[in-house]
Parts: C-alpha cells; sequence; structure tokens
C-alpha cells in the first residue's frame, strides 16, 4: 500500500521538477555554452587526445609491426594496418629462442613475489599498524629507512650472499664447492620475498581501519589469529587485491636482478631474454616487436582489468 | 555501580596483561620474516659492502685490506667522472622534464567530467610496459630511416637525428622515453594531491580577479609543495639509478654517451669481478643520492616557511 503511493509520488515529483528546470539557466552547474567555454572544451579536448594518442600510438604501432611479414616492415613502414598479416614473427621468435620457457619463468617469478608479499605484507602491515608490542616503532623505522637504500649498493653483496650460502646449490657448510641459489628461481624470490613497499603499502591500509573492531573482539575473548584473519584481513582484501597486482607488475617487469642471478638460458626470464634479442637481432623488428607485444600482454591485460583500483592505490600510498 | 566496578577492578587488569602479551606474541610472530629477510638482504648486504669497499675483493683470487685505494682511486677514475657527468646530464633533463609533464597532464586532467577517467587511463598506459619492452617500442620508433619519431618530424621539414647511433642524442632519447615511460606514476601522486588544494580559495582568488596563471602560481602551486616535495625526490632517486635503457639499447655508447654511473658499477661488479671497487662506488652513489634528497628538503621546506 504504501509502496503504491509511493512509487507514483516519485514519478511525479521528477516530471513535476521537469519542466520548471528548464527556463532556469544559472541553476547548478549547468550554464548556457558561451563561446569561450566552447573553446575551451574542444582545446581541452584537443590537449588530452594528443596526450593519449603520444602514450597509446607507440604500442598500437608496435602490435601492427608484430603482424607485418619481413617484407612489410620497412616498405610499408608508415602504414599502421599490414597488406598481408602474419604470425610469422610470434613463430621465429618461438624458433630462435627458449620464449616459452622465459614466459614459464616469468610466471612463475611474478605469482611466487606476489604470493609472498601479499601474504607477509599483510601479517606484518597488520602487525605494525594494529598490535601493541615492544620494539614496533623501531621495526616502522627499519623498513622506512630501508626504503631510501638504492638497491645498487646491496646488488653485489646480495648476490655474494645468495652464490655463498651454506648447504644450498651444492655448496658445503661454508659456502663453498657449488653455485647456492644462483640460476634458481630462489635468488630472485628470496631476497624480494616481502619487501619494504608490501609492508608499507598494507601497514597505510592497515591504520585507515578502526582500532575499535578489534578492541571488541578482544574483550569478547577472540583470539589474536581470529581477529586477523576474520576480522580485519576480509576488510583488507581490497588493499591486498591492489598490492597484488602492483607486485605481479613489478615481479613480471623486473630486469636487473635477474639479469644477474638468472644467466642459464633456461631460466632466463621475458625481460631478460626480450633485452638479448635487441643485441642480437637488431634488424630483426618484427620478432623483436612480437616478443615485446608477449612481454607486454600480461600485465596490460591485468592493468585494464583492475586499472581503477590500481591506479586508487597507487595515489593512496604515494600521498600518505 | 561503584561497588561493581571496583570488584571488577582486578581481574579486567589481569586479562588485559594477558592481551597484551598476546598481542606482543603474535605481533612478532607476524613480523619475524620480514625483519629476517630484511637483516639478511638489505642490512647485512649494507655492511659487507662498506667492509668490500676497502678491499679487493674479486671473488677468484686472494683479498686483500686496500684501506682507502678504492676511493682514491675512483678521483682517478675517467670512466667515473664520464658516468657521473652523464648520469648528471641526465638528471638534469629528466627531473624538470618529468615533472612539467606530469604536473601537467595532472593539470589536465583535474576536471569533474567522466571522460577525465578514461583519458587518466590512457595516459597512464606505457607505466605499464616494462623498461626492456620500453626500450625495445623505442629502438623502433626511433631508427633513423624507418622510425615513427623521424617521419612525424620530417612532415614539419626537420630533418631527425640518428638519435641511438648518435652520441650527442642518445642520452636525450633515452630521457625522452624514461619521461613517456614514467609520467604517468606522478601524474597520479599529483591528481591525489590537486585534490587538497581548497577549492574555496582559487575561487577567492578567481573572484578578486586573478587569471589562471596567478591562480596557479600564487594559490595552486603553493598548496602543492609538499607533493612537489615528494615527487621531486622520487624523479631524482631514480635518474640517479637509470641503467635498463642504457643497457638494452646502447649498452652505454656510443662514444660513452650513455654510460651511467649504475652501468659502470654493473661493469665493473659483475663484468670485470671488480666487485670491492664497485662496492665503493655504490656508496658514492648512495652519498650523492642522500646529499640532493638533504638539499631538496632543505629547499622544499625554506619554501614552505617563507
Amino acid at each position: 500500500m504504501s509502496a503504491g503511493t509511493l512509487v507514483p509520488g516519485i514519478t511525479q515529483g521528477a516530471d513535476a521538477a521537469g519542466p520548471p528546470d528548464a527556463p532556469r539557466p544559472h541553476r547548478g552547474g549547468r550554464r548556457p555554452p558561451t563561446a569561450r567555454r566552447v573553446i575551451g572544451t574542444s582545446a581541452w579536448y584537443v590537449g588530452v587526445i594528443l596526450v593519449s594518442v603520444a602514450t597509446v600510438l607507440p604500442l598500437v604501432w608496435t602490435l601492427a609491426t608484430s603482424f607485418k611479414p619481413g617484407s612489410e616492415i620497412l616498405s610499408n613502414y608508415l602504414q599502421l594496418l599490414p597488406d598481408e598479416p602474419t604470425l610469422d614473427n610470434y613463430r621465429e621468435v618461438f624458433a630462435r629462442t627458449p620464449f616459452a620457457r622465459y614466459l614459464v619463468n616469468s610466471f612463475v617469478i611474478a605469482i611466487g613475489g606476489t604470493i609472498t608479499n601479499v601474504v607477509l605484507g599483510s601479517m606484518a602491515g597488520y602487525a605494525l599498524a594494529k598490535l601493541k608490542f615492544q620494539g614496533r616503532k623501531v621495526a616502522v623505522g627499519l623498513i622506512l629507512g630501508s626504503m631510501m637504500v638504492p638497491a645498487v649498493v646491496t646488488m653485489v653483496p646480495t648476490f655474494l650472499i645468495l652464490r655463498f650460502f651454506p648447504l644450498v646449490g651444492g655448496n658445503d657448510l661454508t659456502g663453498q664447492g657449488g653455485i647456492g641459489f644462483i640460476n634458481s628461481y630462489a635468488a630472485v624470490l628470496i631476497p624480494f620475498a616481502a619487501g619494504p613497499f608490501a609492508l608499507f603499502f598494507m601497514r597505510q591500509f592497515f591504520l585507515t581501519l578502526p582500532d575499535e573492531l578489534g578492541e571488541a573482539a578482544r574483550i569478547d575473548g577472540a583470539s589474536e589469529a581470529r581477529i586477523f584473519w576474520q576480522i580485519y584481513l576480509p576488510l583488507a582484501l581490497p588493499g591486498a587485491a591492489v598490492l597484488g597486482v602492483l607486485t605481479f607488475q613489478a615481479g613480471w617487469n623486473s630486469f636487473l636482478w635477474p639479469l644477474i642471478v638468472l644467466n642459464d638460458p633456461q631460466m632466463m626470464t621475458v625481460q631478460v631474454g626480450l633485452a638479448s634479442f635487441i643485441n642480437e637481432y637488431e634488424t630483426a623488428y618484427g620478432p623483436l616487436m612480437a616478443g615485446t607485444v608477449m612481454a607486454t600482454l600480461p600485465v596490460l591485460l591485468i592493468f585494464v582489468y583492475a586499472q581503477r583500483h590500481i591506479i586508487q592505490g597507487f595515489a593512496t600510498s604515494g600521498v600518505k | 555501580m561503584t561497588v561493581a566496578t571496583l570488584g571488577r577492578r582486578s581481574p579486567t587488569r589481569t586479562a588485559r596483561t594477558a592481551t597484551t602479551r598476546a598481542q606482543a606474541r603474535s605481533g612478532w610472530l607476524f613480523v619475524v620474516v620480514p625483519l629476517v629477510l630484511f637483516a639478511v638482504f638489505i642490512l647485512l648486504p649494507v655492511l659487507i659492502a662498506f667492509i668490500l669497499s676497502f678491499t679487493d675483493y674479486a671473488i677468484i683470487g686472494d683479498t686483500a685490506w686496500v684501506g682507502l685505494e678504492n676511493y682514491g682511486r675512483i678521483l682517478g677514475d675517467p670512466f667515473f667522472w664520464i658516468s657521473l657527468r652523464n648520469t648528471a646530464f641526465y638528471t638534469a633533463l629528466y627531473v624538470p622534464l618529468g615533472l612539467v609533464v606530469s604536473l601537467g597532464a595532472a593539470l589536465l586532467l583535474n576536471r569533474s567530467v567522466r571522460v577525465a577517467r578514461l583519458f587518466r587511463t590512457l595516459f597512464y598506459i606505457p607505466v605499464v610496459s616494462s623498461t626492456v619492452a620500453t626500450a625495445a617500442i623505442w629502438f623502433w620508433l626511433l631508427n633513423p630511416q624507418y622510425g615513427l619519431v623521424n617521419a612525424g618530424l620530417g612532415v614539419f621539414g626537420i630533418e631527425g637525428p640518428a638519435w641511438l647511433y648518435d652520441a650527442q642524442w642518445a642520452m636525450i632519447a633515452i630521457v625522452l622515453m624514461s619521461v613517456w615511460a614514467g609520467f604517468g606514476v606522478n601524474m597520479i601522486i599529483f591528481l591525489a594531491g590537486l585534490q587538497g588544494v581548497p577549492v574555496e580559495l582559487v575561487e577567492a582568488a578567481k573572484l578578486d580577479g586573478a587569471g589562471p596563471w596567478r591562480v596557479f602560481f600564487h594559490v595552486t602551486l603553493p598548496a602543492l609543495s609538499r607533493t612537489m616535495f615528494l615527487v621531486v625526490t622520487l624523479l631524482i632517486i631514480s635518474a640517479f639509478q637509470v641503467f635498463d635503457q642504457a643497457y638494452v639499447l646502447t649498452k652505454g655508447g656510443p662514444a660513452n654517451s650513455t654510460l651511467t654511473f649504475v652501468y659502470y658499477i654493473y661493469d665493473r661488479g659483475f663484468g670485470r669481478l671488480e666487485m670491492g671497487y664497485a662496492a665503493a662506488l655504490s656508496f658514492v652513489l648512495f652519498l650523492i643520492i642522500i646529499g640532493f634528497s638533504v638539499v631538496n628538503a632543505r629547499i622544499t621546506n625554506a619554501k614552505a616557511v617563507s
């Protein structure tokens, strides 16, 4: 009954509000378009479209080149669409290099790093934001401080630590005789298993959640593990998802460290493989562009799927 | 009431100490793995690097303590000075350009229209591709004969340079591709900062007859000073560590024009296995970065006070 009267009432109200709105030009944001305004808006569109062309066109060009047959790449270089599209460039990449293996290696490293960073980052970020314990401030300071240390400083010693790690990769107790973690996934996964960024990012996220939730649960006798697992973690899942996407991207795109610790061709990542491509087949632009497309596609797809959250996540972690 | 509170007092206190202990225990449990990793892969390496920098360690062969010799050698090393000059050149171009482009893009997108979001995504897309992929893409775009860039310049009657094959232009090419690849991140930080610019202040300035430029320089820019500090710091730190593009595209050439500082450290440490010397070089870089960060902080603080 009440619903029956309410619904027409609303429609009526909307109808009634409709006509009187029109003759009132100075209401809200809808001012009549002046010449200045039209020029301003068009100029804005020209500006953003130009920038978009600059950011997107190179990628489109890369994609187009990757489908052009060798004869067209140089002769038809100004033509976007190939006359005779072909997958030859992709076939050549897989024939010339163990690219399938590179893809597997990159996926293992990116996914492995994502899992450890999200799990360890959530746990530690939670503890550093919500649990009171002695030494917490020191731990937070340590993490922030370690973000300032440039990767180059730790590069050589980290390599040595992994190389001479005792009892691994043929090493004896003193770290001699083998190659340690070098040329294994662990050489990339372990040092970056819980990056300072992951801890910092998750801590920032947990700080925005109210303390009262945990305190109430504590009074009710919930264990600390339960408070984390059943109360705070579900609320932090959006943050963890953003962190997951960002770490996947970083892992997939990382270059210098895999270049240093993975030099066996069977262990190379897509990025390292692609880099050697540029040097070895300098003028083979077709296969190079095909490799570039394959090296970019996974992160691009994830980005398109999750872009709104990534950009917002980046903004909040960057400014706070 | 009072009786009840009094009676309950001591059990609450013991309960509280119990939960405090439980909190401390799980707190440490939750952070122990990351802390161990920090100790082994950040603190320990910094310490080892410091010690190595006083030795002639080279993995193979005997190691001797050489004192300050590595640091003395750096001062007389022509390649150190070349790499420092190249990195300074890169920084001098990359930081202002990156700042202007990312702030400009953020100002352009700072509109409450729905399409702004679509363009924000399009602006951000280069960030997603890796430095190696970026390098490969630009390797093709910057081809002197068949590249899109020189074809575009040709439309305006400009004959483009040989870019990566020309010692004068190679580093500029790397700056341009780095700005292209990286401005999206700083643009997002600026966009977030622009949300904090008080609207009333902008409106008041406009009512007082200030034009868009005056509003920008006297209202928007001062309100962004903290964001600006963050972005400049991030730009400087990344500029001093540029490596990937120079390694992938030019191997430091032509004529050492793209030999960057980190590339030189990499080459000494892992190319020639002079790890002691590489460690000393990396500490010099560390000091330079800290120095610039401090100066930047001072300038920003001084501005904020005045």
